[in-house]
Order: C-alpha cells, then sequence, then structure tokens
C-alpha cells in the first residue's frame, strides 16, 4: 500500500468541504437575489417614465404629474451642503484619533461615542436636529438644518473610514519621518495624507450615498412634501427625492403607478452611480499603491 | 580593507597614534547613568558611556538587551513612543538633550537606518529630498545636487541614476538600504545611528555599506548596533556589550576580540557560548 492512498477520511473531508463550498456560494447568491429584484420591478414599471424631461421639469396636478427636478435638485443641495460640513469634522477627528491622541480612556470615551453615533436609529437623529439645528442654532427648518442633521448622522461613517486608512500607512513610515526631524503635521501631509486619501475618498463617497436616501432625518428639519420654487439659499426650504417618494406613496391620491417607481429608480440609481464611482475610484487608487 | 591605523588599536600601547587621536577627539555624546523603563519593564539601567567625536562606537549584545532603546532615547524618539520612560543624562556635544528647545533640529543632526530598509512610498528622488525640503529647502536645482551626492555617498547613484522618479519602495532590499543610508546623509548629520543594517541585506551589500561606514567616519560620529560580533570587529573602534538591560562592558573592539574583557559574559558572547 502506498502513502497516498485515500482512505474513508479523505473521502469524508471532500465530502464536507464540497458541501461548506456550495454553501457559501448560495448565501452569497441569496445576498445578490434582492438586488436584482428591486432593479428589475424598478426599471420594468418605472423605467418608462424616466426621461431627461421628467429629470427636469416640476410636478403637475398636485403632484400626479410632471417632473421631479425640485426635488432631484434639493437631494444634491443637501448631500452638498452636508459633505461641506461632515467632510472637514470627520476628517479632521480621525487625523486627531489616529495621528496625535494616545490611548488615554478620554480617547476610548470618544471611540465609544463615535460607535454609538453610529447606532443611533435616524428618527432619533432627526429629533436631535430639530430641537439643536432648528430650534437652538436659528436655522429653521432649512437646508443648513436638514444638511447638518444628516452630516451628524453620517460622521461616524466619515471618521471611521477615515481613520481605518489612515491606520493602514505602516507605522515604519512615519517613525522614519520623524526620525529625520519631521514634525507629526509634516509627517501626516507629506507621508500619511497621500497614502491615504484613497480610503478617504470611498468612506466621504459611501457617506454620499447613504446621505441621499435618508428620509426621516430630513423629513422635520428641512425637507418639505411641496414647494413651487427653487430654494434661494441654505436658509430656505426644499424638495427632495427621498420625501418625494414617501408622500407619493403614501400621502396623495390619484398618482399614476409608474410615478413612484420611476422616483425610485432614481433615487436608487444616484446611489448605485455613487457606490460605482467609489469602487472605481479605489480600484484605480489601488493600482497606483505605493508599497 | 580596514582603516590604516586600525591594527595599532590597543591598549597595551598607549603611545599609539589611535591612542593619541581617540584621546584629542573632543566628546561627541556622555551619557550618564541611563535608564529607560516600558511601563513597570525596565528595559536598561544605569548605562554610562562616552562616545568620541568621529569615532565608529559598536553596539553588540542579544535581543532585547537594550540596544535599540539606548538609540531611540540619543533622538528623543521617546516622545513619540508610548509608555516609554527615560532618566538620566545624555549630552550631545555637550548639550543636555532634555534641555534642547529645537528637538526637530537635534533629530535631523543624527542620521538614523533601521534594521528592515523603509523605503518612503515616494520617488527615489524624493526620499532623498525629503529631509531638505522638511527643513525648507524648495530649489529644485540645489535639491538636485544634494540627492545626487547622497547617493553618490551611499553608493547608489549608478544604480538609480535613470530611474530618480519611479518608486523608492520597488527598489530591491539592498538598494532600499542604501537609500535610507543616503536620505539619512541627506540630513547632513554629524552622528550617524545604525541599528542591524545588514539584517535584511545580502553580504555583498553588506560589505558596500561597511566600506560607505568607513568613509563617512571621516566626517561623522558612527553609533554601529550589530548583531554581527564580527562585524563590530571590523568597523568598531570600541565596541560596548549590552546585555539585559545592562551595559556589561566597553573596551577598544581589538583588545575585547583578543581576549582583554573584563567580564567573562562578554568572553562568553564574542566565542559564541551564548546569544
Amino acid at each position: 500500500m502506498h502513502h497516498f492512498a485515500t482512505t474513508g477520511i479523505n473521502q469524508r473531508n471532500s465530502r464536507t468541504q464540497e458541501l461548506f463550498r456550495l454553501l457559501f456560494m448560495m448565501m452569497t447568491v441569496l445576498l445578490v437575489l434582492p438586488v436584482l429584484i428591486i432593479m428589475v420591478t424598478l426599471i420594468y414599471k418605472g423605467g418608462a417614465i424616466v426621461t431627461l424631461d421628467f429629470l427636469l421639469s416640476n410636478p403637475l396636478d398636485g403632484m400626479t404629474a410632471g417632473g421631479i427636478f425640485p426635488a432631484l435638485f434639493g437631494t444634491i443641495g443637501l448631500v452638498t451642503v452636508a459633505l461641506l460640513v461632515s467632510v472637514p469634522i470627520g476628517v479632521a477627528a480621525a487625523i486627531y484619533l489616529s495621528e496625535y491622541a494616545s490611548d488615554t480612556w478620554l480617547t476610548r470615551l470618544i471611540n465609544l461615542a463615535i460607535i454609538n453615533l453610529a447606532g443611533v436609529p435616524s428618527i432619533v437623529h432627526a429629533l436631535f436636529g430639530v430641537g439643536a439645528f432648528v430650534i437652538f442654532f436659528r436655522f429653521g427648518t432649512s437646508i443648513l438644518a436638514a444638511s447638518c442633521t444628516l452630516a451628524v448622522m453620517t460622521l461616524p461613517v466619515v471618521i471611521v473610514a477615515t481613520r481605518e486608512s489612515l491606520q493602514s500607512v505602516p507605522m515604519a513610515f512615519r517613525e522614519a519621518c520623524w526620525n529625520m526631524g519631521a514634525t507629526r503635521w509634516q509627517t501626516i501631509r507629506r507621508i500619511v495624507l497621500p497614502n491615504a486619501i484613497s480610503g478617504i475618498l470611498t468612506g466621504v463617497i459611501l457617506e454620499v450615498s447613504r446621505t441621499a436616501g435618508e428620509t426621516a432625518p430630513i423629513m422635520f428639519t428641512g425637507a418639505v412634501f411641496f414647494t413651487p420654487f427653487l430654494p434661494q439659499s441654505v436658509f430656505d426650504q426644499t424638495m427632495a427625492l427621498s420625501l418625494h417618494l414617501f408622500v407619493l406613496s403614501t400621502q396623495v391620491p390619484g398618482v399614476s403607478e409608474a410615478l413612484p417607481y420611476g422616483v425610485a429608480l432614481v433615487l436608487i440609481s444616484i446611489v448605485l452611480l455613487m457606490n460605482s464611482a467609489s469602487i472605481g475610484f479605489r480600484m484605480y487608487l489601488r493600482g497606483q499603491k505605493k508599497w | 580593507m580596514v582603516v590604516a591605523d586600525s591594527n595599532v588599536r590597543t591598549l597595551s600601547d598607549p603611545e599609539s597614534t589611535w591612542h593619541q587621536r581617540f584621546h584629542s577627539s573632543p566628546m561627541k555624546i556622555e551619557v550618564n547613568d541611563l535608564t529607560i523603563r516600558y511601563g513597570d519593564t525596565t528595559i536598561l539601567s544605569g548605562v554610562n558611556l562616552n562616545i568620541r567625536k568621529n569615532e565608529i562606537f559598536g553596539i553588540i549584545g542579544p535581543a532585547n538587551s537594550g540596544k535599540t532603546s539606548l538609540l531611540k532615547a540619543l533622538n528623543r524618539m521617546d516622545e513619540f513612543t508610548p509608555g516609554m520612560k527615560v532618566t538620566g543624562d545624555i549630552r550631545v556635544n555637550g548639550l543636555d538633550i532634555r534641555h534642547v528647545k529645537n528637538v526637530y533640529g537635534l533629530r535631523r543632526s543624527i542620521g538614523v537606518v533601521f534594521p528592515l530598509p523603509v523605503g518612503l512610498p515616494l520617488t527615489v528622488f524624493e526620499n532623498v529630498a525629503l529631509a531638505p525640503r522638511l527643513g525648507g529647502m524648495n530649489n529644485r536645482a540645489e535639491l538636485n545636487i544634494i540627492v545626487e551626492r547622497c547617493l553618490r555617498r551611499a553608493a547608489l547613484w549608478d544604480e538609480v541614476k535613470d530611474r530618480l522618479n519611479s518608486l523608492g519602495s520597488l527598489l530591491s532590499g539592498g538598494q532600499q538600504q542604501r537609500l535610507t543610508i543616503a536620505r539619512a546623509l541627506s540630513q547632513e548629520p554629524d552622528l550617524l545611528m545604525l541599528d542591524e543594517f545588514s539584517i535584511a541585506v545580502d553580504p555583498v551589500t553588506t560589505m558596500r555599506i561597511e566600506d560607505i561606514l568607513k568613509e563617512l567616519r571621516k566626517e561623522m560620529t558612527i553609533i554601529l548596533v550589530t548583531n554581527l560580533v564580527q562585524q563590530a570587529r571590523r568597523l568598531a573602534d570600541r565596541t560596548a556589550f549590552f546585555l539585559n538591560g545592562e551595559c556589561v562592558e566597553i573596551g577598544v573592539t581589538e583588545c575585547l576580540f583578543t581576549g582583554q574583557v573584563q567580564d567573562q559574559r562578554t568572553q562568553d558572547y564574542l566565542s559564541g557560548r551564548f546569544g
């Protein structure tokens, strides 16, 4: 008998191995299924009405017809302002936590707070936004208040993504730099940030896609069911795609069936587009990776 | 090729040229009662040593004997090392480094080469130009001159002169180690500290770097931490033996290797009985 003969245990092992491979593969396929079903349904039922004219015209007849331009414009505005608020704060906080803070009870507390902030339900964020931004800071129900609320809600995503990508830059690079007489900031600016930027941008784009879809946080703080005018400043109220979809589906009688599907298709397309851009961008920057 | 006068480095002949030069050379580093702790662990205790200008000072000893921590204390890198606590007195050029205001200037005057080569994720050129840039130099012509000079001195110029704009981290291990030497030289240091530089480098490159060091000693003081006792023998004027956080013995290298030791442990280590 030679040493490589197959025994009963070998056969059982390879059967088990095949079984688990199939199991894991099935789970992966299951993961893709909902996305596919949603996309197919949306395109089938709402694809026909999504035209350039639909994107660029106002709603008509008590929102039962016409386009979605004010909502689209509002969503883009809300996301932009939210980014302008959350990215500087989030990136700065992450740089502090990753590059400056030593491991004390205070930084642990801050990290715990960030994790908890990520776990707060969006409706709670909405009520916080009303109290803090609408009333206390006197922003009124406005784009600014809604965007600030969205920014607070998405800060953990930005901070965690930034901190992770900062920490993926090897410590040896920093030490080499410090040994040359570089300050912490010089090291961050010349070595750490340039090599972490891909991860940071990925986090930011993910934040965009999440912000675009949120409804609850903007409902009470700045988004309205309907306004005939586009916002003139950040202190105006605005329509938004997510709220528009909610209103069309639940509040307005006599809406054609295709309309909410069309709105949902536009919304989900924005999200998918941003996510694809994020993935593509990350792949591009990975190709440029320098170590 | 050993330095010409090294064959007379013996204690038995105090009139030798080496002795005369050695004792007329000013103090570069004076360490008094240096103790280094990480939390409750004492990594180095009660170390006293002096290093003369333009000396190659070898430090040998097994792992965890505190060699690297000593280097960290010398350029005050303990500030970047959580939990590291340094007590005692360290003077560089006669100045107590605890009271140096411009700690970045102190670090710039000390070049450091690590065990594993660290090619920064920059081009070859920018790796060497980084230290001058950190010092505020942005003149391209001047940087060109500095980069070429440092790469030449590190015996790397001929190999990389046509790829100065490719990434430093893509060079081979031996090239990267010479790149880090070039980078250290770009700081225009008067003290060069090498921490087991040959650990990830092939023997041929090791010998090339050793030749570089022999040249550099004319201009600067060199501290050579090494786990190759023969490397210390080839290069160092004097050698210190560290063991378990204690500086067991400091002696003229040639004396140590010819059996003129004061401590049996040094003899045991040098003859390969442990470590």
